[in-house]
């Protein structure tokens, strides 16, 4: 697997069957036919799309960090990335990527790692781990914390080093790059836009994502 | 110290149970080339779980060894390393699946075989967690003990082998009721074309009380602030 492999997409903007902004701090949550292509943008850069799917048909069987990297043995997401479940069951393969290389040891941010990594008084921040349960309870489909599992943060740069650390790297993406991904099987998609003040990744500057839906 | 409790878990071997806080468990590969895969839960609402990404970004460090704690998804210590004779356990490699198993080793099974048969992590800890009233939604990214996956400049993953010889020792402290799941079964990135897992030792014995100088306390900034909310969530229990 390559570094970055950048695939531009065929798809035209007029052709998609879904189209919405979400803002900084919101949240998204919507089940995917199969074969359907989900496109997310980085409308104004540096932004990290926290996201997290499971298999629509068993829910029990989410997103896996670990079995998506050592499945390609190389720990960054970019074209042609398949991201697999618990499992290992191929749930969606990434078909197009302008930015260059996608995180997946991150996780998200919540209030109490907040206060972990920043400190105490960050505990009112808002967060993705809040946007994710509310969609849970609004998606109304059973979801529950128990099923939030280490997610993938798109258009964000977490570099692991030969000596093992991990570092937080500028951000790779810049204004109108994208990712896109074919859903094989019927496939939820959870989405936090990240609200993080605290991670100079995004210059502290939250912004807007937009998300797309193709039949094919 | 007096040893309050043992168990050497066989290649294969599984096991759960709820381990008070303040307690050391302490591991000790019987030969080289361990592999042993956990999970950890906040034992009275285990929705609380061992978090790997917060554990790694928190301490800034794709490996765990002496010093690091592994932090669950609510900002607490669930349990520090405490000591370590190996430098590096591994973190993102995860468990062994039923079809890797199949694949790597051959189909096996338990009426050829008996109880030589080739058991995988996917199994042996979804038995664990329903058994605790879990299931497998609450299946997340384990820790192995003494395996080691370095990552290159590309992000390529290389299981390194011969890392643990016979004899490595790594000890873990409660700090908090912990509901532990192991599994000793084979890292899904070694590529060893044998079943390579060797009997494991776990022994637990009683822990000193976490001083101001502790080295995992100190170990990083972001380590005291957990150790922090870890104790504030037990002064509100009680
Ligand atoms: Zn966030």
């Amino acid at each position: 697997m390559a570094v970055f492999n950048r695939v531009e997409s065929p798809r035209k903007i007029e052709d998609a069957v879904y189209d919405v902004i979400v803002p900084a701090g919101d949240g998204w949550m919507k089940e995917l036919e199969p074969g359907q292509v989900l496109r997310i943008v980085d409308l104004e850069g540096n932004q990290a799309a926290d996201t997290l799917f499971y298999d629509a048909e068993n829910p029990e069987d989410h997103y896996s960090a670990i079995a998506t990297m050592t499945g390609q043995g190389n720990i960054y997401l970019t074209a042609g990335s398949v991201l697999r479940t618990e499992s290992g069951k191929a749930l969606l393969t990434i078909v197009a990527d302008t930015c260059g290389r996608h995180d997946t040891l991150g996780g998200a941010c919540s209030a109490q790692s907040n206060t972990v990594r920043y400190s105490h008084d960050t505990l009112p921040m808002h967060n993705c781990r809040d946007t994710f349960l509310l969609q849970m309870a609004k998606f109304d489909k059973g979801y529950l914390k128990r099923d939030l599992a280490p997610n993938i943060n798109f258009f964000m740069n977490v570099p692991v080093t030969p000596e093992g650390g991990l570092k937080f790297d500028d951000g790779v993406s810049s204004p109108g790059a994208y990712v896109e991904m074919q859903a094989h099987g019927r496939t939820t998609a959870l989405v936090s836009n990240c609200p993080q003040l605290n991670n100079p990744c995004n210059a502290y500057n939250p912004t807007p994502i937009r998300i797309l839906i193709w039949d094919n | 110290m007096n040893g309050v409790w043992q168990i050497t878990i066989p290649a294969g071997g599984k096991w759960s149970g709820v381990v008070g806080r303040g307690r050391l468990v302490r591991f000790t590969a019987l030969e080289e080339g361990a592999n042993l895969t956990v999970l950890l839960y906040n034992a009275k609402d285990p929705s609380e779980r061992y978090n790997m990404p917060d554990t790694l970004k928190a301490q800034h460090t794709s490996h765990l060894t002496r010093g690091h704690v592994l932090m669950s998804d609510n900002g607490r210590v669930l349990a520090s390393l405490t000591e370590d004779t190996l430098g590096w356990h591994d973190p993102i490699g995860g468990y062994s699946t039923r079809a890797g198993t199949d694949a790597r080793y051959g189909l096996t099974n338990y009426q050829e075989l008996r109880n030589n048969w080739l058991r995988s992590g996917e199994e042996n800890l979804t038995v664990e967690l329903v058994r605790a009233g879990l299931g497998r939604r609450d299946l997340v990214p384990p820790v192995n003990l003494f395996s080691k996956i370095s990552c290159d400049e590309q992000g390529d993953m290389h299981f390194v082998p011969r890392h643990c010889p016979k004899g490595a020792q790594v000890t873990l402290r409660t700090e908090m009721d912990t509901l532990v799941l192991l599994s000793n079964t084979p890292n899904p990135m070694d590529p060893s074309p044998s079943y390579p897992s060797v009997p494991v030792l776990v022994e637990v014995l009683a822990a000193e009380p976490v001083n101001e100088d502790d080295y995992c306390l100190n170990f990083r900034p972001e380590n005291t602030r957990a150790f922090e909310n870890t104790w504030a969530y037990y002064a509100l229990l009680g």
